[in-house]
Protein backbone atom coordinates (compact mmCIF):
# COMPACT_ATOMS: atom_id res chain seq x y z
CA UNK A 1 0.00 0.00 0.00
CA UNK A 2 2.61 2.45 0.72
CA UNK A 3 4.68 1.69 -2.57
CA UNK A 4 1.48 2.49 -4.24
CA UNK A 5 1.13 5.77 -2.20
CA UNK A 6 4.91 6.52 -3.24
CA UNK A 7 3.86 6.50 -7.06
CA UNK A 8 1.05 8.42 -6.42
CA UNK A 9 1.56 12.46 -7.54
CA UNK A 10 0.32 12.98 -3.64
CA UNK A 11 3.97 12.10 -2.48
CA UNK A 12 6.19 14.36 -5.28
CA UNK A 13 3.61 17.08 -4.62
CA UNK A 14 3.51 17.04 -0.90
CA UNK A 15 7.03 16.81 0.08
CA UNK A 16 7.68 19.38 -2.58
CA UNK A 17 5.39 22.07 -1.27
CA UNK A 18 6.33 20.60 2.62
CA UNK A 19 9.83 21.28 2.05
CA UNK A 20 8.92 24.58 0.47
CA UNK A 21 6.90 25.84 3.51
CA UNK A 22 9.61 25.11 5.74
CA UNK A 23 11.91 26.09 3.47
CA UNK A 24 10.04 29.65 3.47
CA UNK A 25 9.76 29.93 7.41
CA UNK A 26 13.54 28.85 7.83
CA UNK A 27 14.19 31.82 5.79
CA UNK A 28 11.87 34.14 7.61
CA UNK A 29 13.27 32.91 10.92
CA UNK A 30 16.57 33.18 10.38
CA UNK A 31 16.99 36.41 7.96
CA UNK A 32 19.68 34.77 5.79
CA UNK A 33 20.01 34.75 2.69
CA UNK A 34 21.90 31.51 2.77
CA UNK A 35 18.97 29.82 3.95
CA UNK A 36 17.68 30.80 0.16
CA UNK A 37 14.05 28.52 0.30
CA UNK A 38 14.73 27.41 -3.00
CA UNK A 39 18.26 25.70 -2.03
CA UNK A 40 17.26 24.78 1.08
CA UNK A 41 14.15 22.56 -0.71
CA UNK A 42 16.39 20.53 -3.08
CA UNK A 43 18.84 19.90 -0.88
CA UNK A 44 16.47 18.86 1.52
CA UNK A 45 14.03 16.63 -0.41
CA UNK A 46 17.45 14.80 -2.20
CA UNK A 47 18.58 14.20 1.61
CA UNK A 48 15.34 12.50 2.35
CA UNK A 49 14.96 10.54 -0.46
CA UNK A 50 18.56 9.23 -0.03
CA UNK A 51 18.52 8.62 3.36
CA UNK A 52 14.78 6.79 2.28
CA UNK A 53 16.41 5.03 -0.61
CA UNK A 54 13.81 6.70 -2.71
CA UNK A 55 15.02 6.91 -6.43
CA UNK A 56 14.21 10.36 -7.85
CA UNK A 57 11.89 8.63 -10.43
CA UNK A 58 9.27 7.87 -7.94
CA UNK A 59 9.70 11.75 -6.92
CA UNK A 60 9.22 13.04 -9.73
CA UNK A 61 5.51 11.68 -10.67
CA UNK A 62 4.30 14.00 -8.53
CA UNK A 63 7.53 16.74 -8.81
CA UNK A 64 6.32 16.82 -12.42
CA UNK A 65 2.86 18.60 -11.47
CA UNK A 66 4.87 21.53 -9.81
CA UNK A 67 7.51 21.75 -12.82
CA UNK A 68 4.38 22.37 -15.00
CA UNK A 69 3.12 25.59 -13.04
CA UNK A 70 7.12 27.09 -14.39
CA UNK A 71 5.65 27.40 -18.06
CA UNK A 72 2.65 29.28 -17.50
CA UNK A 73 4.88 31.05 -14.97
CA UNK A 74 7.05 32.51 -17.60
CA UNK A 75 4.36 33.57 -19.92
CA UNK A 76 3.37 35.38 -16.93
CA UNK A 77 6.57 37.11 -16.51
CA UNK A 78 4.70 39.55 -19.94
CA UNK A 79 2.69 41.13 -17.83
CA UNK A 80 4.82 43.17 -15.53
CA UNK A 81 7.03 43.92 -18.72
CA UNK A 82 4.11 44.90 -20.04
CA UNK A 83 3.06 47.28 -17.13
CA UNK A 84 6.45 48.68 -16.32
CA UNK A 85 6.95 49.23 -20.16
CA UNK A 86 7.94 52.83 -20.22
CA UNK A 87 10.93 52.31 -17.67
CA UNK A 88 11.97 49.54 -19.59
CA UNK A 89 11.63 51.51 -22.78
CA UNK A 90 13.25 54.03 -21.89
CA UNK A 91 16.72 51.82 -20.90
CA UNK A 92 15.90 50.11 -24.00
CA UNK A 93 20.29 50.54 -24.71
CA UNK A 94 21.47 49.61 -21.55
CA UNK A 95 19.38 46.54 -21.14
CA UNK A 96 20.38 45.28 -24.66
CA UNK A 97 24.34 45.97 -24.29
CA UNK A 98 24.54 44.66 -20.90
CA UNK A 99 22.50 41.45 -21.95
CA UNK A 100 24.72 41.05 -24.85
CA UNK A 101 27.79 41.70 -22.36
CA UNK A 102 26.97 39.56 -19.59
CA UNK A 103 26.28 36.54 -22.66
CA UNK A 104 29.55 36.92 -24.14
CA UNK A 105 31.12 37.08 -20.70
CA UNK A 106 29.32 34.03 -19.15
CA UNK A 107 30.44 32.11 -22.61
CA UNK A 108 33.70 32.81 -22.36
CA UNK A 109 35.10 33.20 -18.50
CA UNK A 110 32.96 29.96 -17.59
CA UNK A 111 34.26 27.66 -20.50
CA UNK A 112 37.45 29.36 -19.93
CA UNK A 113 37.97 29.10 -16.61
CA UNK A 114 36.93 24.74 -16.78
CA UNK A 115 39.19 24.80 -19.94
CA UNK A 116 42.35 25.97 -17.41
CA UNK A 117 41.52 24.01 -14.67
CA UNK A 118 42.09 20.85 -16.77
CA UNK A 119 38.06 20.31 -17.60
CA UNK A 120 37.13 17.66 -20.19
CA UNK A 121 36.40 18.34 -22.92
CA UNK A 122 32.71 17.39 -22.45
CA UNK A 123 32.55 19.61 -19.58
CA UNK A 124 34.09 22.74 -20.64
CA UNK A 125 31.06 22.74 -23.67
CA UNK A 126 28.80 21.44 -21.47
CA UNK A 127 29.20 24.65 -18.69
CA UNK A 128 29.11 26.88 -22.26
CA UNK A 129 25.31 27.98 -21.78
CA UNK A 130 25.24 27.40 -18.02
CA UNK A 131 23.31 31.40 -17.11
CA UNK A 132 20.58 30.10 -20.32
CA UNK A 133 17.43 29.19 -18.80
CA UNK A 134 17.28 25.09 -18.95
CA UNK A 135 15.08 24.52 -22.04
CA UNK A 136 17.02 27.20 -24.40
CA UNK A 137 20.34 25.09 -22.40
CA UNK A 138 19.65 22.55 -23.70
CA UNK A 139 18.74 23.04 -27.29
CA UNK A 140 21.53 25.17 -27.87
CA UNK A 141 23.64 21.82 -26.06
CA UNK A 142 22.85 19.89 -28.59
CA UNK A 143 23.96 21.88 -31.21
CA UNK A 144 27.53 22.24 -30.27
CA UNK A 145 27.78 18.43 -28.63
CA UNK A 146 28.33 18.84 -24.60
CA UNK A 147 26.03 16.52 -22.17
CA UNK A 148 22.77 17.47 -22.01
CA UNK A 149 21.64 16.24 -18.16
CA UNK A 150 25.02 17.72 -17.39
CA UNK A 151 24.10 20.99 -18.50
CA UNK A 152 20.46 21.02 -17.12
CA UNK A 153 22.53 20.68 -13.88
CA UNK A 154 24.77 23.31 -13.76
CA UNK A 155 21.89 25.81 -15.02
CA UNK A 156 19.98 24.66 -11.79
CA UNK A 157 23.59 25.41 -9.89
CA UNK A 158 23.57 28.84 -11.09
CA UNK A 159 20.14 29.78 -11.01
CA UNK A 160 20.64 28.87 -7.08
CA UNK A 161 24.19 30.31 -6.45
CA UNK A 162 22.64 34.02 -8.34
CA UNK A 163 19.27 33.73 -6.18
CA UNK A 164 21.07 32.83 -2.97
CA UNK A 165 23.75 35.83 -3.34
CA UNK A 166 22.60 37.69 -6.21
CA UNK A 167 21.15 41.10 -5.12
CA UNK A 168 23.82 41.17 -2.23
CA UNK A 169 27.15 40.42 -4.18
CA UNK A 170 25.06 43.41 -6.79
CA UNK A 171 25.08 45.93 -3.88
CA UNK A 172 28.76 45.22 -2.49
CA UNK A 173 29.77 46.09 -6.46
CA UNK A 174 28.01 49.04 -6.69
CA UNK A 175 24.98 47.94 -8.75
CA UNK A 176 22.26 49.38 -6.34
CA UNK A 177 19.97 50.39 -9.34
CA UNK A 178 16.79 47.96 -8.83
CA UNK A 179 16.60 47.73 -12.80
CA UNK A 180 20.42 47.33 -13.21
CA UNK A 181 20.55 44.52 -10.56
CA UNK A 182 17.44 42.87 -12.13
CA UNK A 183 18.76 43.21 -15.27
CA UNK A 184 22.61 41.46 -13.71
CA UNK A 185 20.74 38.72 -11.64
CA UNK A 186 18.01 37.72 -14.74
CA UNK A 187 21.68 37.67 -17.29
CA UNK A 188 23.20 35.78 -14.88
CA UNK A 189 21.01 33.10 -13.12
CA UNK A 190 17.75 33.57 -15.24
CA UNK A 191 14.61 32.16 -13.68
CA UNK A 192 16.14 31.10 -10.05
CA UNK A 193 17.49 34.49 -9.74
CA UNK A 194 14.75 36.02 -11.37
CA UNK A 195 12.26 34.10 -8.19
CA UNK A 196 14.57 36.10 -5.92
CA UNK A 197 14.34 39.37 -7.97
CA UNK A 198 10.68 39.31 -7.68
CA UNK A 199 10.81 39.26 -3.98
CA UNK A 200 12.83 42.49 -3.69
CA UNK A 201 11.09 44.19 -6.59
CA UNK A 202 8.90 44.43 -8.89
CA UNK A 203 10.60 46.55 -11.36
CA UNK A 204 13.69 44.34 -10.88
CA UNK A 205 12.12 41.21 -11.10
CA UNK A 206 10.09 42.23 -14.70
CA UNK A 207 13.43 43.55 -16.38
CA UNK A 208 15.16 39.99 -14.93
CA UNK A 209 12.67 37.87 -16.59
CA UNK A 210 13.15 39.99 -19.85
CA UNK A 211 16.50 39.31 -19.75
CA UNK A 212 16.08 35.30 -19.54
CA UNK A 213 14.95 35.42 -22.64
CA UNK A 214 16.86 37.61 -23.95
CA UNK A 215 20.27 36.42 -22.93
CA UNK A 216 18.40 32.69 -24.18
CA UNK A 217 18.71 34.43 -27.69
CA UNK A 218 21.69 35.80 -27.59
CA UNK A 219 23.60 32.69 -26.53
CA UNK A 220 21.51 30.62 -28.79
CA UNK A 221 22.76 33.01 -31.52
CA UNK A 222 26.53 34.46 -30.72
CA UNK A 223 27.30 30.38 -28.64
CA UNK A 224 27.86 28.00 -32.23
CA UNK A 225 29.76 31.26 -33.45
CA UNK A 226 32.35 31.74 -30.70
CA UNK A 227 32.83 27.61 -30.75
CA UNK A 228 33.72 27.87 -34.42
CA UNK A 229 36.90 29.31 -33.22
CA UNK A 230 37.47 26.53 -30.77
CA UNK A 231 37.24 23.24 -32.91
CA UNK B 1 -8.92 33.68 -11.73
CA UNK B 2 -9.70 31.02 -13.91
CA UNK B 3 -9.87 32.74 -16.78
CA UNK B 4 -6.22 34.30 -16.94
CA UNK B 5 -4.90 30.85 -16.16
CA UNK B 6 -6.96 30.20 -19.87
CA UNK B 7 -5.30 32.78 -21.50
CA UNK B 8 -1.54 31.93 -19.61
CA UNK B 9 -2.20 28.27 -20.81
CA UNK B 10 -3.34 29.32 -24.35
CA UNK B 11 -0.12 31.87 -24.76
CA UNK B 12 2.50 29.12 -23.94
CA UNK B 13 0.28 26.34 -26.22
CA UNK B 14 0.88 29.35 -28.98
CA UNK B 15 4.36 29.65 -28.18
CA UNK B 16 5.02 25.85 -28.29
CA UNK B 17 3.26 25.17 -31.76
CA UNK B 18 5.41 28.42 -33.30
CA UNK B 19 8.55 26.69 -31.34
CA UNK B 20 8.24 23.32 -32.82
CA UNK B 21 6.44 24.06 -35.59
CA UNK B 22 9.39 26.52 -36.99
CA UNK B 23 12.44 24.26 -35.43
CA UNK B 24 13.49 27.82 -33.62
CA UNK B 25 15.81 27.03 -30.57
CA UNK B 26 13.81 29.42 -28.07
CA UNK B 27 11.08 27.32 -25.80
CA UNK B 28 7.87 27.26 -26.37
CA UNK B 29 7.17 29.71 -22.70
CA UNK B 30 9.76 31.96 -23.64
CA UNK B 31 7.67 32.55 -26.98
CA UNK B 32 4.64 33.04 -25.20
CA UNK B 33 5.96 35.77 -22.81
CA UNK B 34 6.50 38.07 -25.92
CA UNK B 35 3.28 36.81 -27.55
CA UNK B 36 1.31 38.22 -23.76
CA UNK B 37 3.44 41.60 -24.03
CA UNK B 38 1.93 41.26 -27.81
CA UNK B 39 -1.38 40.37 -26.95
CA UNK B 40 -1.46 43.32 -24.16
CA UNK B 41 -0.24 45.92 -26.17
CA UNK B 42 -2.29 45.16 -28.90
CA UNK B 43 -5.44 44.75 -26.73
CA UNK B 44 -6.63 41.67 -27.28
CA UNK B 45 -6.08 40.84 -23.77
CA UNK B 46 -6.50 43.16 -20.82
CA UNK B 47 -4.47 43.19 -17.81
CA UNK B 48 -7.00 42.81 -15.22
CA UNK B 49 -8.21 39.36 -16.79
CA UNK B 50 -4.81 37.65 -16.15
CA UNK B 51 -3.61 39.81 -12.90
CA UNK B 52 -4.93 37.59 -10.58
CA UNK B 53 -3.44 34.03 -12.02
CA UNK B 54 -0.40 35.82 -13.17
CA UNK B 55 0.25 37.52 -9.36
CA UNK B 56 -0.45 34.22 -7.72
CA UNK B 57 2.15 32.21 -10.04
CA UNK B 58 4.93 34.81 -10.01
CA UNK B 59 4.66 35.13 -5.99
CA UNK B 60 5.36 31.40 -6.25
CA UNK B 61 8.13 31.56 -8.90
CA UNK B 62 10.46 30.05 -6.91
CA UNK B 63 8.60 26.90 -5.65
CA UNK B 64 8.06 25.65 -9.57
CA UNK B 65 12.16 25.19 -9.89
CA UNK B 66 12.35 22.66 -6.57
CA UNK B 67 11.93 19.46 -8.65
CA UNK B 68 14.27 20.80 -11.49
CA UNK B 69 16.65 21.19 -8.87
CA UNK B 70 16.18 18.03 -7.08
CA UNK B 71 16.63 16.44 -10.58
CA UNK B 72 20.55 17.25 -10.40
CA UNK B 73 20.80 14.21 -7.70
CA UNK B 74 21.14 12.01 -10.81
CA UNK B 75 24.10 13.43 -12.04
CA UNK B 76 25.93 13.32 -8.61
CA UNK B 77 28.60 10.94 -10.34
CA UNK B 78 29.43 13.33 -13.07
CA UNK B 79 29.44 16.37 -11.21
CA UNK B 80 31.89 14.54 -8.92
CA UNK B 81 34.29 13.36 -11.60
CA UNK B 82 35.06 17.12 -12.26
CA UNK B 83 34.33 18.90 -9.38
CA UNK B 84 36.76 21.51 -9.41
CA UNK B 85 36.47 22.93 -12.69
CA UNK B 86 32.71 22.64 -12.48
CA UNK B 87 32.71 24.45 -8.78
CA UNK B 88 35.24 27.29 -9.27
CA UNK B 89 33.76 27.74 -13.25
CA UNK B 90 30.57 27.79 -12.66
CA UNK B 91 31.34 30.22 -9.26
CA UNK B 92 33.64 32.42 -11.12
CA UNK B 93 31.36 33.13 -13.96
CA UNK B 94 28.71 33.51 -12.12
CA UNK B 95 30.36 36.93 -10.59
CA UNK B 96 31.68 37.46 -13.87
CA UNK B 97 28.56 37.72 -15.82
CA UNK B 98 26.55 40.09 -12.94
CA UNK B 99 29.12 42.61 -12.34
CA UNK B 100 29.91 42.76 -16.57
CA UNK B 101 25.99 42.87 -17.16
CA UNK B 102 25.22 45.56 -14.49
CA UNK B 103 27.94 47.73 -14.65
CA UNK B 104 27.76 47.70 -18.78
CA UNK B 105 24.44 48.78 -17.97
CA UNK B 106 24.90 50.85 -15.27
CA UNK B 107 27.40 53.35 -17.68
CA UNK B 108 25.90 53.72 -20.25
CA UNK B 109 22.23 54.98 -18.27
CA UNK B 110 24.77 57.34 -16.84
CA UNK B 111 25.98 58.40 -19.83
CA UNK B 112 22.85 58.58 -21.37
CA UNK B 113 21.67 60.60 -18.32
CA UNK B 114 24.77 63.01 -18.89
CA UNK B 115 24.10 63.62 -22.25
CA UNK B 116 20.29 64.71 -21.98
CA UNK B 117 21.57 67.37 -19.68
Amino acid sequence: MLNELLHSPLFGVGLTLLAYALGQKLYLRTGSIFFNPVAVSIVSIIVFLLILDIPYEVYAEGGQYVLFLLGPSVVALGVPLYTRRQEILARKGPILAGILAGSVSSVVSASGLAWLLGGSREVVLSLAPKSVTTPIAISIIEKIGGVAPLTAALVVLTGCLGAICGPEFCRLIGIRDLAAMGLAVGTASHGIGTARMLEIDRLGGAIAGLAIGLNGLATAFLLPLMFVFFR
Amino acid sequence: MVRGFAILLALQFLGEMISRGFGIPVPGNVLGMGLMLLALATGIVKVEWVREATDLLLSHLALFFVPAGVGVMVYFELIGREWLPIVVATLVSTFVVMAVTGWVALLLDRGRGGDAE
